[in-house]
Order: structure tokens, then sequence, then C-alpha cells
């Protein structure tokens, strides 16, 4: 041991020298980690302005010819060159908010049986099951909700609400007209079903974020497990809740193919939500194949640039709120 | 001395003071680990009482008993008795939000919840009474009021608990607890993560508040300890090793390891 130390000891003026040398390998390596970095950041940023510029540039021709109106329109009449935006952004809108109202209320449940009540050995099963759920891929939601989702809508849900709700004053005129099992709100169902793991799955993550003792807390004044997850669980964990929620409503606002399927493809505004509609991206999967060049594939891509803008509206209002709350809390 | 008892037998001070808790024959189990045995204990109306030990020797386990907080965990179980006003508290019939709101806890780490200064104190009472605006104005007063801790928060009782400083948001806790006026209240070294002028503060707060309530308190702090209680508890490795008035426990210890844990020869 005592010759290791002494050997171990070398001259100090070398040991400086070695020191320096060492060290400057490593800043030689920490600055080309810097701008790998930073490179990678910035081809984010080019991309994504790429992709608003060129989407808007293929889109002018549509929005020149026809103005504001082309967000308010609801013609869709390729050989008469009549091209209007409501319909499909009615449609998402609507399929989006059916999705989200029932897959929040449901995946926050989920996420807080999981966390709070469920029977330990039971956890790891359903936890890994809702995160299979959100792998699956949309084409398999799609041909799901088309062969066993829309008879079974057809059959028995439709036909149960239109002579339920359906005779509701006020909201009666949602849910009328004949069962086609199609439509909007069998794609808004469907939806609910693919957001629902991604809600799930991010609630129950940062609920597990929530200190054992700030439950224990309020367990100890002597509130219920439902008390403890509306007073203090869910506004500790509201960010990252609201954060998954909006992540959902992205990808709802966005999901082409499952909707495709089971939408109808109407190219015209209904009010029941029984009917066949379309969405953004419906519209244009289905009809790019057919496009001519010019108006209508101006058109088609003015679509996806005002799903662009709405996407981004939805995750900057996200911030905004959540911005609003940080300020209050 | 003329007050002492054999760690064994539940105590029955001089004087004639009730015994709110009874604990006699407790084991507790995390799993298949005993971490208490055989613990017989009574505790006082009106009195403070502390337990000391080192680390694991499961004086914290043993508050965690007395509200059940040990129920949200699977795994961990009690056995004994634990009475408290002549009803066993461990069984499985009981109302746990009822145990709750009658022995209240403090914890090592302030908790205030997410939410206002006032909500926070109003939140638990509102859990058990619908009190009028005005009432529940006064009540969150007097609580506040009561844990020395109104005059630093009765301009901002809008703001967030989490505003606070570590020892605030302590006797913002504390006030969370006494506004349910509950009989017993457990501090689990409530001091352990403050300065020590918060830490006189609320060793200050604890002695008021004994007159009132029936109170545990588990600490590492030994002069804590001596300073605020009248009865002490030592517990070496889930048991309960000494059990005598607080001054007996300091300066005449019987049992040769409170002896060496008392004096700091612990190893």
């Amino acid at each position: 041991m005592t010759a290791t130390a002494i050997s171990a000891t070398p001259d100090a003026h070398s040991s400086t020298m070695d020191r320096a040398r060492a060290l400057g390998r490593l800043k030689f390596a920490d600055a080309s980690f810097f701008w790998m970095t930073i490179g990678s950041a910035l081809i984010v940023l080019i991309l994504l302005a790429g992709v608003a510029v060129s989407l808007f540039m293929g889109a002018w021709p549509a929005f020149r010819e026809f103005g504001l109106g082309f967000l308010v329109s609801d013609a869709w009449s390729p050989p008469r060159e009549k091209f209007g935006a409501a319909t499909a952004i009615y449609g998402t809108l609507v399929t989006s908010v059916i999705a989200m109202l029932i897959a929040v209320p449901v995946g926050l449940g989920v996420a807080v049986f999981l966390t709070e009540l469920c029977w330990i050995p039971l956890r790891r099963p359903i936890g890994v099951a809702i995160e299979l759920l959100a792998g699956i891929p949309s084409i398999i939601y799609g041909i799901w909700g088309v062969y066993y989702f829309r008879p079974v809508m057809q059959e028995y849900i439709q036909p149960f609400l239109i002579s339920t709700l359906g005779n509701v004053p006020l909201v009666g005129f949602l849910f009328q007209g004949p069962p086609f099992g199609y439509g909007v709100l069998t794609a808004g169902l469907v939806l609910a079903v693919m957001v629902l793991p991604f809600i799930t799955a991010i609630s129950r993550d940062v609920f597990d974020t929530v200190p054992p003792v700030l439950k224990e807390a309020a367990y100890g004044v002597g509130c219920t497990t439902f008390e403890v997850v509306g007073n203090v669980i869910l506004p500790y964990t509201r960010v990252g809740v609201i954060g998954g929620v909006m992540l959902a409503l992205g990808r709802a606002l966005g999901e082409t193919m499952a909707v495709t399927f089971v939408i109808g493809n109407a190219t015209k505004i209904q009010s029941s939500i029984l009917a066949q509609g379309t969405t953004i991206s419906a519209m244009i999967a289905n009809q790019f194949a057919d496009a001519d060049p010019g108006l209508f594939t101006s058109s088609l891509l003015a679509l996806g640039f005002i799903l662009f803008v709405l996407t981004f509206l939805v995750l900057a209002a996200a911030r905004w709120m959540l911005a609003r709350m940080e300020l209050k809390a | 001395m003329t007050d002492h008892t054999t760690a064994q037998k539940p105590a029955l001070s001089s004087n004639s003071a009730k015994e709110k808790i009874s604990i006699r024959g407790l084991n507790f189990y995390y799993g298949q680990t005993r971490a208490l045995k055989e613990v017989n204990l009574g505790l006082n109306e009106g009195e403070v009482t502390a337990f000391i030990g080192p680390s694991g020797c499961g004086k914290s386990t043993l508050l965690r008993i007395l509200n059940r907080m040990y129920d949200l965990y699977p795994g961990q179980r009690a056995e004994g008795e634990v009475l408290l006003d002549g009803e066993n508290i461990l069984s499985k019939s009981l109302d746990l939000n009822l145990l709750r709101s009658r022995v209240g806890m403090v914890f090592q780490k302030p908790t205030p919840f997410p939410m206002s200064i006032y909500d926070n104190i109003a939140f638990g009472i509102r859990l058990y009474e619908k009190l009028p605006k005005s009432e529940m104005d006064g009540r969150v007063e007097s609580a506040l009021k009561r844990s020395a801790i109104w005059n630093e928060v009765k301009d901002k009782l809008q703001a967030s608990g989490l505003s606070l400083s570590g020892g605030q948001q302590q006797r913002l806790c504390i006030a969370r607890t006494v506004a349910i006026k509950p009989e017993v209240i457990l501090f689990d070294e409530p001091c352990s993560a403050l300065d020590p002028i918060s830490t006189a503060k609320i060793e200050e707060l604890i002695d008021e508040l004994a007159s009132d309530y029936t109170i545990a308190i588990v600490t590492h702090n030994m002069q804590q300890a001596a300073r605020v209680s009248r009865y002490t508890a030592f517990m070496y490795l889930g048991e309960m090793v000494e059990f005598n008035l607080t001054d007996s426990i300091f300066t005449a210890p019987r049992d040769k390891r409170t002896q060496d844990y008392v004096t700091g020869r612990f190893g």
C-alpha cells in the first residue's frame, strides 16, 4: 500500500499539465456536444417553419380566390370549383369535443383508480394494458370501428339515442335522423377510445408525483379518497393533467385513418351528431388522390394549413391557461 | 420520583389525569417485518408525551398507528389494542374519517394543500360542518391565532399556502389541524425541517396547545423532548424500553440503553 501511494504522487508540475490536457479533451467534447444539441434544436425550428411556409404557399391560390369566406363556406364542389372549409372545421371540432367529453372523465377516473384504489397485483397489468392501447396503430381502430363498432352503433346505440334523447327539448335535434352507423358521433367515440390511454397514462404518471405525505395530510384531516383526489391530487397535478389532455386533444384533432373509416365523409354540415360528416384530415385523405392541380389541390392544402393553425392555437391556449394557473397558485 | 412505571405496564400518573389513549400489547408488521414488539403505553389527556429513540426504532410507526395512517398502505398491519376513550381504534369497522378528525397529525415536512391560506384552514372545517361565511371567517381566524401565525398572514389570506416560509407553513398545518377541533394531535418530528427560531415558535405553540389537547410528539431532538413533554417514551428496535416522566428519563434513567441514548453514548 505504501509503495503505491508513493508512486501515485508524481511531480506536481507534470501532473498539472496532464490535467490541463485531459480537461482540454473534455472541453472539446463539451463544445461539440453543445453545437450538436443546438443544431438539432434549430433543425426542428427550421422544419416547422418550412412546413408552415410551404403549406401556406400551396394554399395561397385558394385563399386568394375565396378570401376569408373559405373559413365559413360549407360549399365543396370540385366540378364547379367552389370550396369552403366550414364542414371540415365543424366536423373536426365536434368529433374532438365528443372525444374529449368522454375520454377526459373516463381517463382521469382510470388514472385515479390505478394510483389510489387499485388492488396492487392488478395495478401493473391494467397499466400495461393502457400503455399497449396507446400504441395501437390508428388503422386498427379504423377497421375495428367499421367492422365491429359501426354495426353496434347502428343496431343498438343510435336507435336508443334517437328514441330517448331525440325527443328531449333543446338537445333533441342533436340525436335525430336515421341510424346509419357511420357518423360524427361514431367517429367521436372511436376517437375517445383512441385518446383515452394518453390521458390515463400521463395523469397516472403525474398522480404518482404527488408526495405521499401530502396525501397523508389530507387523509389526516379526515378526507375520503374522493376528497383527496378532488382537493389535493388534481390541484397539485393540474399542470401535468392539462398537458396530457392537450396532447390527447392534439391527437384527436389530427387523427385521420380511424375517423375517415367511420365518419361517412359527407361534405355538408348537419345538426344531428348521428349524421355523417367529415373532418379536415379525413377530407384531405379522401380527396387528395382525385384532386386536380389548381384550385382543388390548393383548397386541400388550405385545409391542411387550417388544421396546422388550429393545433397551434390549441397548444397556445393550453400554455396560456397553464401560465394563468401558475400565477394563481 | 414517586411516579415511575416499567416499560411493560401502562403508565398511571400520580395526578388524576385521565388516560386518553391506551396501547396494549401492540405489534406492528410491514409485510413480514415486525416493527413494533408488544408495546404498552398510555397517553394522558391534556399532556404532552414525547417519543425518542434512534432512527428505525418504531416511534413514527407507533404514531402512525394512532390515526390508522398505515391503512393507506397495503401489507402493513397492526395487532393488539389501541383504545381511544375506551374504544379500540384498530377495529375493522371503525370509521377512519371520523377517527382522523379526532386524531389530527402534523408531519415532518410542512404539507400545505395546494390552495389559499384561508382555504387550507377552511377545507378541513368544511368536511365536517356547513358554516355561514362570517362564522367560517371566525373559525379560520381563531385557528390561525391559536397557531400564532395570524399576524403574519392576516393581510394575505388569499395567497397560496405554498408561498409561506417553511416555519410559517408548519404553523399553518398546525392551524389546519387545530381548526377541526381534534382531541389528540400527533406531531411527527414537526421541527426537523425548520430553523431554530421557527422551532422555538412551534415548541411554544405545542406547550400552549397541551392544555386543551392530548399531544404525542416524535422527535430526534432530546432537548426538544425535555422542553415540551411531561412524559417521555424511549424506544429501541421496536420495543418500548422505558416510559416515564420526562424528568426521570433524562435525569435518572433506569434502563442502561436509555441512559446511553440520552447521554449521547449510543452507537
